[in-house]
């Protein structure tokens, strides 16, 4: 990490970057929180480790506002996130500096306090120097041992690939953590019967709050303004009038980001009631794949999305291919 | 004091339940959350948290306040009914019982809620002391003793036992609905529970968090800081931190329209959304430095300031644990602290 410090703090000396966009020490061990650095002091408090998670292609959107270049640091999941905003007019690729740093796969403390973990104090080897075997959680009920595997965000298992989609420099290694198929998910599901998937998603999001975190943090939510957020129509709603609403909300959000979402898994992170949202954009992304052929948004930033580019070969209703 | 066998826990609830209804946390799709006991609930009183706190169940997230609807060429107008039957609110941490206490002061001064009050004559509150606080807890630093919660009965999870202490009269008549399960016990095992209890607590980080900048501040101190600044950028905007805080307390009035008529209904509002606050005149905070402010300034200076220096945070912990940036109220008083040392 202190090469990654170095080079951040040269690149703000010569003046190539006003500012850093990266991520801040907690005071927990595991709680970084993403943060602006606008000099090589502030950088004391600078972090990147396993917590760091968060994507901060988004951020980029205020970042492209503001005066001079804007160093940011992009894991290679968070890279297709910023080449689809950069297709979509909302970050100006001009204004950015990225380095894409490497990845060993990305904690989630839910997971580790799920293992019955609490009052935690401090966490050891989540360092991305580390070899990311395993962590050493110190709580006030003593220490115990977490394989990092099991510690890892859902959307690691079935990482896209160590390679950065668009980059101005890399610096660190990255670990293959991918161990699973996204895709058995959905198999999954479509073989339950309909009324067993109805089930499956009433239940999911009868817990919903409508805290519109999944929304707010979601790369291809970037409207400047929401539907659900107009009061000019009656979808503006802070809480769900009836059951029915409650899954209306998701669906029109899954249909919204249908093409455009990268699968960066960053909805079913930040849900405070751990609903499985990255469900819904897997089965577009399948059903995509097979009707239009293999497309992963945000690889490149200027192929035309499949349902953004109208052909003649296109697949009509009720066609199965 | 009495205790009753953790292995009679259901029929304990099954004796309450047969005349009123039971809200307690209930494991739903691998989260745990406030609900109505049944007998297929898959009880849950060890987890500590529940995601969501206890406020729902006096003031819950959307409630309908009246129907008006066309009838013939007049308008009827049909008020929700006020809640009229008793119920029991079950295994409330330390925290969320003195998050209704909060909310009393905002929903039973005058004028009046009549719908919160309702709710509030007819519950019973069965408190229970927390097994094993976790290091985002911080009630401590607002006089809250997690180790001997209030209520109308506390509970405290000792063995193979819960020890039931009545606290006051709605408590004894309860007890008494219990009496079958009920035994006579002796404090001891609490004392010794609460003595374990506070020596864990002791240990956690945030517990010993100072507020002493926040006593009897004023608005133009905090309100001007350039600190502001840093700390609302991680901030999604989401209302993730007003929705599971038990003492947010802002809500919406919004109609609903239905086939011929209109459902008026209230909804929990949140500081962090674009038109909160939002008036004929327009808006009157426009970014989101201002809406973020707004939320820490409300819980450590103006409600204070009104309520006789009760702060409106119970240092649950739950939007340290739930904020999708990691920004959170303790991030808010540290920065200050830190900005007064310098």
């Amino acid at each position: 990490m202190q090469r990654l410090i170095d080079r951040m703090k040269e690149l703000l000396a010569d003046g190539t970057v006003q500012r850093v966009l990266g991520w801040k020490q907690g005071d927990l061990g595991y709680n970084p929180e993403p943060h602006y650095f606008n000099s090589a002091e502030e950088l004391d408090e600078f972090i990147y480790d396993g917590f760091c998670g968060a994507n901060l292609s988004k951020y980029m959107i205020k970042g492209s506002e503001l005066e001079g270049k804007t160093l940011v640091l992009l894991k290679p999941c968070d890279t297709y996130s910023f080449n689809q905003l950069i297709k979509e007019h909302r970050v100006d690729r001009e204004k950015a500096y990225i380095i894409g740093v490497g990845c060993k796969g990305k904690l989630d403390i839910e997971k580790i306090k799920a293992q019955g973990i609490k009052g935690i104090t401090a966490v050891k080897g989540a360092e991305i120097s580390g070899d990311c075997d395993e962590l050493t959680v110190e709580t006030v009920y003593g220490e115990k041992k977490v394989a990092y595997k099991d510690a890892m965000l859902e959307r690691c298992h079935v990482c896209k690939g160590k390679e950065h989609k668009i980059y101005d420099e890399l610096l660190l290694d990255s670990v293959d953590t991918c161990d699973g198929d996204r895709f058995e998910c959905v198999d999954e599901l479509d073989s339950l019967t309909p009324e067993e998937k109805f089930n499956f998603f009433r239940k999911e999001l009868s817990k919903c709050i409508r805290c519109n975190a999944c929304r707010n943090v979601c790369p291809a939510c970037s409207c400047r303004k929401c539907v659900f957020d107009s009061n000019k129509f009656d979808s503006a709603q802070k809480a769900n009038v009836d059951p029915f609403e409650e899954s209306m909300f998701h669906i029109i959000r899954a249909f919204h980001v249908a093409g455009r979402c990268t699968d960066c898994g960053e909805c079913s992170r930040v849900c405070p009631q751990g609903i499985p949202l990255h469900l819904f954009n897997r089965k577009f992304i399948k059903d995509i794949n097979e009707f239009y052929g293999e497309f992963i948004a945000g690889e490149d930033a200027e192929t035309k999305g499949p349902l953004t580019d109208f052909t003649l070969d296109d697949i009509e209703p009720g066609e199965r291919r | 004091m009495k205790k009753f066998l953790k292995s009679d826990l259901n029929a304990l609830l099954d004796i309450i339940s047969e005349k009123e209804r039971i809200y307690l946390p209930v494991s739903e799709a691998g989260q745990t959350n406030y609900a109505i006991y049944n007998e297929n609930s898959k009880v849950d009183l060890d987890t500590l948290k529940t995601v969501k706190s206890a406020k729902e169940v006096f003031f819950p997230q959307s409630e309908t306040l009246y129907t008006a609807f066309m009838d013939g060429k007049k308008i009827r107008i049909a008020q929700e009914e006020l809640e009229k039957e008793e119920f029991v609110l079950f295994g409330v941490k330390a925290c969320d019982v003195r998050g209704i206490e909060v909310l009393d002061k905002v929903f039973l001064s005058e004028p009046v809620d009549s719908f919160y009050k309702a709710r509030r004559d007819h519950g019973v509150i069965v408190a229970l002391a927390c097994g094993e606080p976790e290091e985002s807890c911080f009630c401590k630093a607002f006089g809250i003793d997690c180790a001997e919660p209030e209520g109308d009965v506390a509970l405290y999870d000792c063995g193979d036992y819960y020890f039931w202490d009545v606290k006051t009269e709605k408590g004894t008549a309860l007890t008494e609905k219990c009496a079958s399960v009920l035994s006579d016990a002796e404090e001891a095992p609490v004392k010794e529970k609460q003595e374990e209890i506070r020596k864990i607590v002791s240990l956690l980080p945030y517990m010993n968090i100072s507020l002493d900048s926040w006593k009897g501040a004023t608005t133009d101190e905090k309100f001007n800081s350039d600190v502001w600044e840093e700390l609302y950028k991680p901030c999604l905007a989401c209302g993730t931190c007003t929705f599971v805080c038990p003492t947010c307390q802002c809500y919406d009035i919004k109609d609903y329209k239905t086939k011929n008529g209109v459902q008026r209904y209230r909804c929990w509002d949140s500081c962090m959304y674009s038109d909160f606050t939002m008036m004929a005149h327009g808006n009157n905070r426009t970014s989101q430095l201002q809406r973020f402010r707004q939320r820490f300034m409300h819980k450590l200076v103006y409600f204070p300031a009104n309520n006789d220096g009760m702060f409106s945070c119970v240092g649950c912990g739950r939007c340290v644990d739930k904020c999708p940036a990691a920004a959170n109220i303790i991030k808010v008083i540290k920065a200050f602290e830190k900005e007064g040392n310098r």
